[in-house]
């Protein structure tokens, strides 16, 4: 089937069924998105599906037809980065980063809906995603920075 | 720093004769010419004199560092980064050290066949050590290319200076790149800690927060783990898991997978693996495989702390003095009681994963651990060939907290690999990562003790069961104590853990302390920093209570305030907890801690890692637990093995005492320690309940 990701149309020779994270990471080299549990519960495999943040670890390719999908490697434009990648790079947050990615995915979703959050919303927002390296307050400093920039 | 040592490897033995050693052509036919500095014992230096022609012993180097003719320096270090961000502070120190800028500087990590073996990212001694050798080694490379160029233009080396990449001479302006005086140069110079060399005024970099070297690669997705990495020609694998510990396989029927396109099944004695050429291919296959196992009976959960008990054996003292007995008849109070200490996991967020490939019978695996020169030693030992033909490559590796000592995937990976005669990835799922790597050991912890009213510690008895004997010495003044550890028969895997057995000691003997207290009717600060003499501890302590405003700070209702101290592998750290208890529900308000490991390197870094350590204590202290039964791990899934999480966070404020006239320890474990018992202790001051086990609030229920 077509997917399309991160603006291109893209043909995966994965069946129907497969997980989105498995066709992202192993037919198409995009390995940016991350496993880390396989049960939605970790939120390392976070990608916007039409802007919204979507754990593609459980989501199954069938039902992406005709659907927007963004990962990590889609944020930077023209050797630009996404501004939720520059305040993520500003504010130096985490440690192993292996979480980095589902993070900032996260992050902008939360800032299109929310341009302002207030710390409730933020954390309401990102309690899916876990950082086992425990950066958690310094990801809230970036996105407060996000949002002001 | 002239020294005629390099001059002695001039003369090279015979090829063929090298065996384990390091000679100046080896070594320069890795890296082309140059300047190198190598640390090694004092031992090799000793006998690399003028007058002998001994190759240096590769195991007797710590570091090298390598100034090519482009001037490029590179670092070669077995460290591995698992988000310690020891390969930004280790830069930071080379930078000052040859005054060059970071862009400069190429750390080569954990490539056992290109870096010193150092023994592995272990026991937080990368900073202490690794630290001090590549600070020296880079001080005595500054110094060598000063000679270098004073003996080029015939000058004074005293007036020359380093700066930027450059030797200068102030007097006649000439100006040299080190790159320019290194060119077709092969010099090699061993130093070590007996080396005299210039001091240095303090670095300009070091103690300052450089941003993470590699950030941006991690932002875009760009990084490489292993778990994303393929290389030419690659299987998948998978593994077929028995249903319990210590299983035997009976016998099994793979020709429903064998007949899959693509696949082969590997079958050694109780290990059957497949091969696929993409990982849902290899997942199908392993679900199709029928075999029996044989299974037998285990401890479960519920018979845990008996068992450490009833297995532990004699043991060993830390700190024997005087007479408990005597202790316990001085005593005006005495209290005796048992803490009890749950298995937990460390959830790396990246599970285990490898990649491994026989080319001629030389097996390299791609693999994150802390132990690269470990995991060779494994796979060596494993198919029985020579260590030098074995190489282990680690890539920046999403974390480990000392998780990922062991070699378990690489020996999966090597073993498909070695039978299919292609290189085969594996990586673990979660369920995999829960379940077949090891845990922070259980333990039982009897405490018997003894104060006097005024204050006194008379008697302090302490049996630590399984934990371990980290940080079990009481660092109060007692007249009377034992510490002993004593070993048991674990029912589960267990291995190193971020502050392992620390934290369980300090745990039992911080909350043993707050009971003390509470006896003789003492301020908990007051009371420690009357039984305390170290200075460090009393600084951290103050630092803390003052912070937190622990005789000022107004108590809310059903609201408790707690303090605990501990010192671990060179640091010590005092933690201030509030907490409101509500019913049988526990909320962590804030946490104050200070803490303090001689002189900071990273400030920025430093405090990440500080408060990675409070975050990870908080699932420590309060609901991360390993459940098991009949050898089976029965919550093995993030759903069901509770890790903090972004709405678990409380206020978190740290102080850090910069000791900048001590050498700098590592930070990335005694930070966790009093994060429990200062909790623990908020709660008794809350509610008057002493609890004894950790995790406090299993299911977050307080009961």
């Amino acid at each position: 089937m077509i997917l399309k990701v991160n603006g291109k149309s893209t043909k995966v020779d994965a069946g129907p069924d497969s997980d989105l994270l498995t066709v992202l990471r192993e037919e198409l080299d995009l390995t940016g998105t991350k496993y880390g549990c396989g049960e939605a519960a970790c939120g390392a495999c976070m990608v916007l599906i039409d802007g919204t943040a979507t754990p593609s670890c459980i989501t199954r390719i069938n039902s992406l037809d005709g659907k927007s999908i963004e990962t990590i490697e889609g944020l930077e434009k023209n050797g630009k980065l996404h501004k939720v990648q520059e305040a993520f790079l500003e504010t130096d947050p985490f440690q192993c980063s292996y979480c980095a990615s589902g993070m900032i995915m996260s992050a902008i979703a939360l800032l299109s809906q929310h341009s302002d959050p207030t710390e409730p919303q933020i954390i309401e927002m990102m309690n899916r995603n876990i950082c086992r390296c425990g950066t958690y307050a310094n990801i809230i400093k970036a996105i407060k920075l996000a949002a002001i920039s | 720093m002239e020294s005629t040592a390099h001059k002695s490897l001039s003369t090279e033995p015979e090829e063929g004769a090298q065996g384990n050693f390091l000679n100046r052509r080896k070594f320069f036919k890795i890296l082309g010419g140059g300047l190198a500095v190598l640390f090694v014992s004092d031992d090799v230096l000793s006998f690399a004199s003028p007058n002998l022609n001994y190759p240096i012993p590769e195991n007797q180097i710590g570091a090298w560092v390598h100034i090519g003719a482009d001037g490029i320096v590179t670092v070669f270090t077995g460290k591995t980064e698992v988000g310690q961000n020891i390969r930004t502070s280790l830069a930071q120190v080379v930078a000052d050290e040859l005054r060059i800028p970071m862009s400069s500087i190429n750390l080569v990590m954990a490539d056992t066949d290109l870096v010193p073996n150092d023994f592995g990212t272990v026991g937080s001694r990368s900073t202490p050590q690794m630290g001090t050798q590549l600070r020296k080694a880079s001080a005595a490379a500054r110094e060598e290319l000063i000679s270098m160029a004073a003996a080029r233009w015939n000058s004074d080396s005293s007036a020359m200076i380093a700066q930027g990449g450059f030797i200068t001479d102030p007097a006649t302006k000439k100006k040299l790149s080190y790159g320019q005086l290194t060119t077709g140069k092969q010099l090699l110079i061993p130093i070590s800690d007996k080396t005299k060399l210039t001091p240095v005024s303090s670095g300009k970099l070091t103690g300052t927060s450089v941003k993470k070297v590699n950030i941006k690669s991690f932002l875009t997705g760009d990084h490489k783990y292993v778990s994303d990495l393929k290389v030419d020609g690659m299987l998948y694998g998978k593994i077929l898991r028995p249903p319990a510990y210590k299983s035997e396989l009976m016998d099994a029927d793979t020709a429903a997978a064998s007949v899959i396109p693509g696949v082969t099944v590997v079958k050694d004695g109780n290990f059957i693996g497949v091969t696929a050429k993409d990982p849902w291919t290899a997942a199908r296959a392993i679900k199709v495989i029928h075999a029996n196992w044989k299974t037998s009976p285990q401890k479960s959960k519920a018979d845990l702390f008996e068992h450490l008990k009833n297995t532990g054996e004699g043991g060993r003292n830390s700190g024997k003095e005087g007479d408990i007995s005597r202790g316990l008849a001085e005593a005006d109070y005495k209290h005796q009681s048992v803490y009890q200490i749950d298995y937990i996991a460390h959830v790396p967020l990246e599970p285990r994963a490898a990649i491994a490939s026989w080319d001629q019978g030389k097996l390299t695996v791609y693999t994150g651990t802390q132990r690269p020169f470990g995991v060779r030693d494994t796979l060596a030992g494993l198919f029985k060939i020579p260590k030098e033909i074995v190489r282990v490559i680690v890539p920046d590796t999403g974390s480990a907290y000392g998780g990922k000592h062991s070699a378990e995937a690489a020996e999966e990976a090597a073993k498909l690999s070695k039978a299919v005669g292609k290189p085969v990835k594996l990586v673990w799922t979660r369920e995999e990562e829960f379940t077949w790597a090891y845990f922070r050991p259980a333990g039982v912890i009897e405490v018997n003790s003894g104060v006097k009213k005024d204050g006194t510690i008379t008697a302090w008895d302490f049996h630590n069961y399984n934990s371990g004997p980290a940080a079990i010495a009481t660092p109060y003044s007692v007249s009377n104590q034992q510490n002993i550890f004593h070993p048991s028969d674990t029912p589960l895997k267990q291995g190193s853990y971020r502050g392992l057995a620390s934290t369980a000691n300090v745990f039992a003997r911080e909350s043993h302390i707050a009971d003390l207290a509470r006896m003789v009717k003492m301020d908990q600060l007051e009371f420690r920093l009357r039984n305390l003499t170290e200075p460090r501890f009393k600084a951290v302590l103050e630092a803390a209570a003052k912070a937190f405003g622990w005789a000022t700070r107004k108590k809310l209702p059903g609201r408790g305030f707690g303090i605990a101290t501990g010192f671990d592998k060179g640091g010590y750290v005092a933690a201030c907890a509030e907490v409101e208890v509500s019913g049988n529900q526990v909320k962590i308000h804030h946490i104050t801690e200070a803490f303090e490991c001689g002189a900071i390197i990273n400030p920025a870094h430093l405090h990440n890692q500080i408060m990675g350590s409070i975050v990870q204590g908080l699932g420590g202290a309060l609901f991360e637990s390993v459940d098991f039964a009949a050898g089976k791990i029965l919550n093995p899934s993030i759903s069901a093995y509770r890790v903090p999480r972004f709405s678990d966070l409380p206020q978190i404020e740290i102080i850090m005492i910069d000791r900048n006239d001590l050498p700098s320890a590592g930070a990335g474990e005694a930070p966790i320690i009093g994060v429990a018992p200062a909790i623990r202790n908020a709660i008794l001051d809350a509610t008057g309940i002493g609890l004894r086990n950790l995790p406090l609030v299993p299911g977050g229920i307080l009961s």
